[in-house]
């Protein structure tokens, strides 16, 4: 295909040209950087917990204490009252196996962390410096549970051995073992078996690790490479409030609930268990990426809002330009042009402007990226998004003008006769 | 023809144009409203997000901002203040509130509050509780429906003496008047001495420090701070800098966990009251006490801004909504200008009867002007139905995102804006055709 005349007509239309240039150039521009930010968000919200969550219940109970204890004793429940718990709990038919948590899960934004290290030295760096930064240590989020926890969240150990039954402490106390995460293990011992190592959490505790399981999330994401600094603690519930963590089959999970709020409440009538807090995990880790979710169906719907428009303003401009031509496309075709010949013209004609526009788009994409990490934490755009990018303007070009186009080679050559 | 005529007139022809092009203006038309919604939708929400919660005088109430981290914390202040916000230590707080240098002074804390119920058969409940000493309510211009707030006197002698919301004496009292009544909040009987009209500043700007929502309904009961102290009732968030911190005794332990409003009588004031606050960490400095001697005393809106209340998510939103618009823009100036060079012969053969450029140039800005109008009207529905979506979001404000008249009028000004700008590249080419090589036949 010839291409010198159909520079000069568009030399002719300098101006509409250029608009549809600029507008492509924008959409490229910032459809590149909203599917950047998709695919982040996208990757954020499908990190893997670990646990077994499509079998996962959770119910929290609140023990109301009467009369004038002082308060710091109302926050205190027995550990015998949560055993009477799990062993309703256990009996609800369904049910496969119970823990009782204190308040720490994946996902749940309940979160104690204490800066643990791996040796004396990087302890006493820390305290000497009043952070972990800068040292060995790394601030780690710990679980508490009863024992059958980890059967329970379904975690795998990789290394080393479940607690043994007296290895279980009440409360605040701190146990003398941990089992920690693989992640946990990769940080704090780099290259090294990090089976039986002592950890110094805190400036006073020493705990002994006993055992590694697999993935498992802190129940707040923290940034990338921190995500997995967790481990589990055998220590037993003693507060008021106590989650419960009932596994069960998929589509049990509703009626164990329902079930385990009644049985709950059979034992205790005055104890409080709100609506909120009886969730399956599903529902926990929608709600925890809630804002990213409606964030996506945002950028997706702007997204899509843009391609409409640029491939709105295409077919439109297309569409004007073949009204305004019909008279020389007929005589084209009079004098021996074939339809295909008027198809092609037209979808060289777009391809050149929309490549005008692709190649403008890429310089602002990057230029836009820039700004956006400046000021929102967004990280460099990688270049294959500008390719694909590219690829997916020029098929909108060639989507928008095949109706304008088909409608160019279906002009009669008989029009070139008539007049006006 | 009279202005009004001629008006009239061109509105006639666009009319006409549209007619002509039915489908194109249809679409230009819901390009541009689909950018001016999502803008509004966003910007709605944003203004929502970042509005002065107290704008009558929020230029003269501010925050004071100390660094009673040990010597190790080697951070700069203003990384200390960003993350700790004003938190600071209860002896300092309340130092500086008995100095009484400000015309109004109050310090504060959150603590969850359980309320007895009043009828037999009902739980208790948990809502949130704010500690805090007399001045608040003067400060915060706090309306009261029924009663007042509490003395100095009361502070001091450990009154229990409480002032609820609406919402709670609605929900306790039917709404009646509960001066006089008795409430139980965390197991102590407090005497009701006053009850609100509904109150909840967006955002709740003494409440982002203390482990508070920044958005929603209001808080529920208010306690005079040293009363529920002595009651042990314990703050929502508390900083300790020291391992041996010995939490029963919170007034005088190493921790964080109060914060201290002060009213000035004039913004100018503020480097007065600062001069004094450098003063104060300079003696305690030379007590042994303090360690560092940063001072900070942001005014309301600064401390919002230092605190970065409104979500990155909300800004970012409002920028591609922008930018949606920007495209929708320049898509509407390629329309209208192809239209109008369709149109040549039109203008040429009304420039040949007479018509100046002016009235060309004005003909087609009415014409574009119609295109923002009715761009508007449906920028208008989707921004509403935009904003009903935000309403069953299970964000903190979403509850609040409603269009005000403000951005009502808004919406129409961005469209005719819009419109016009985008009018005025073909407005400019039709007024410069020339009739002579148009009226020529082909």
């Amino acid at each position: 295909m010839e291409i010198r005349p159909i520079l000069s007509t568009l030399r002719c239309h300098k101006l509409t040209a250029t608009l549809l240039v600029l507008q492509v150039a924008f959409t490229c521009a910032i459809v590149c950087n909203i599917a950047f930010m998709i695919v982040r968000r996208v990757q954020r919200i499908s990190l893997p917990t670990g646990i077994a969550e499509n079998q996962l219940s959770v119910i929290h109970s609140r023990f109301i204490s009467e009369g004038d204890k002082p308060l710091e004793k109302l926050e205190q429940a027995d550990w015998t009252e949560h055993q009477i718990d799990l062993v309703a709990l256990r009996a609800i038919p369904g049910v496969e196996s119970v823990a009782a948590v204190r308040f720490a899960l994946p996902l749940n934004k309940n979160e104690a962390s204490y800066g643990t290290c791996p040796s004396q030295q990087a302890l006493d760096r820390a305290m000497q410096i009043k952070s972990v930064h800068g040292t060995s240590c790394i601030d780690v989020s710990v679980y508490d549970g009863s024992p059958g926890l980890i059967a329970t969240l379904g975690l795998h150990l990789v290394a080393g051995r479940n607690f043994k039954s007296d290895e279980y402490v009440l409360g605040q106390k701190t146990p003398p073992v941990a089992i920690i995460s693989s992640g946990l293990a990769r940080h704090l011992f780099p290259g090294q078996n990090a089976l039986g190592k002592e950890l110094y959490v805190g400036p006073k505790h020493i705990v002994r690790v006993v055992g590694i399981v697999g993935t498992l999330l802190r129940p707040n994401l923290h940034g990338p490479g921190q995500n997995y600094d967790s481990m589990i603690w055998p220590q037993l519930p003693e507060t008021t409030g106590v989650f419960y963590v009932l596994r069960s089959a998929p589509r049990d999970r509703a009626r164990i609930l329902k079930d385990a709020k009644a049985a709950l409440l059979k034992l205790d009538p005055s104890r409080m268990i709100k609506k909120k807090y009886m969730q399956t995990y599903t529902q926990i880790r929608t709600q925890y990426f809630q804002r990213d979710t409606t964030m996506i169906g945002l950028l997706v719907a702007s997204a899509l809002g843009l391609l409409f428009v640029t491939a709105l303003g295409i077919a439109g401009l297309a569409n004007f330009w073949v009204q305004q031509r019909t008279r020389s496309i007929g005589i084209r075709r009079a004098i021996g042009a074939t339809r295909a010949d008027i198809l092609r013209y037209f979808q060289t004609e777009n391809f050149l402007v929309v490549s005008g526009g692709v190649i403008l788009g890429v310089l602002l994409a990057i230029g836009l990226n820039l700004l956006l990490m400046k000021h929102y934490e967004l990280p460099r755009l990688p270049l294959w998004y500008l390719p694909v990018g590219a690829i997916a303007l020029w098929l909108l070009g060639q989507l928008s003008v095949l109706a304008p186009a088909l409608r160019a080679a279906n002009v009669p050559p008989v029009v070139a006769t008539r007049s006006v | 023809m009279g202005v009004s005529d001629m008006f009239g007139y061109y509105l006639d022809l666009a009319l006409r144009s549209f007619k002509r092009n039915r489908v194109i203006t249809a679409l230009m038309v819901l390009a541009l409203g689909l950018g001016i919604g999502a803008s509004i939708t966003t910007l709605t929400v944003l203004k929502l997000l970042s509005g002065d919660p107290l704008p009558q005088k929020s230029a003269r109430v501010f925050t004071a901002e100390l660094n009673p981290y040990p010597a190790a914390v080697t951070e700069p202040a203003e990384r200390v203040w960003q993350q700790n916000g004003d938190l600071t230590s209860y002896t300092d707080a309340m130092n500086l509130l008995h100095a009484h240098r400000a015309e109004r002074q109050a310090v504060m804390a959150l603590t969850g509050a359980k309320i007895a119920p009043k009828r037999l058969n009902e739980h208790p409940f948990f809502s949130n509780g704010v500690m805090t000493t007399a001045d608040f309510f003067a400060m915060f211009d706090v309306p009261f429906e029924y009663g007042s707030g509490w003395s100095e006197q009361d502070d001091e002698s450990r009154a229990r003496v409480a002032v609820i919301s609406n919402v709670l004496n609605d929900k306790l009292f039917n709404g009646s008047n509960s001066v006089g009544q008795t409430l139980r909040v965390n197991d102590h009987d407090y005497r009701i001495i006053g009850v609100l009209k509904h109150w909840a500043p967006q955002p709740r700007f003494y409440s982002i420090s203390l482990g508070g929502h920044n958005y929603g309904k209001g808080d529920a009961v208010f306690m005079p701070l040293q009363s529920a102290l002595a009651d042990k009732m314990s703050p929502q968030n508390t900083n300790c800098w020291s391992a041996e911190a010995d939490m029963d005794h919170l007034e005088t332990a190493p921790c964080a966990f109060v914060a201290l409003w002060v009213e000035l009588k004039h913004a100018t004031d503020a480097a007065a009251y600062k001069t004094f606050l450098s003063n104060y960490v300079a003696q305690q400095i030379s007590l042994g006490r303090f360690h560092h001697r940063d001072v900070a005393l942001p005014d309301l809106m600064g401390f919002l801004g230092q605190q970065q209340v409104v979500p990155d998510d909300a800004k970012l939103q409002t920028n591609l909504a922008f930018g949606f618009l920007l495209i929708c823009i320049v898509n509407t100036v390629g329309l209208l200008l192809a239209k109008c060079l369709r149109r040549s012969r039109e203008i040429g053969v009304r420039r040949a009867l007479g018509a100046t450029r002016q009235a060309i140039f004005a003909q087609f800005m009415i014409e574009s002007g119609m295109v923002g109008v009715a761009g508007g009207i449906l920028g208008l529905i989707f921004a509403e139905l935009g904003l009903w979506a935000i309403r069953h979001q299970p964000a903190e404000y979403a509850k609040l995102a409603h269009l005000d008249p403000t951005m009502f009028v808004a919406t129409f000004v961005i469209a005719l804006i819009a419109s016009l700008i985008a009018g005025l590249l073909p407005a400019w080419r039709a007024c410069v055709v020339a009739p002579a090589p148009q009226l020529k036949s082909v």
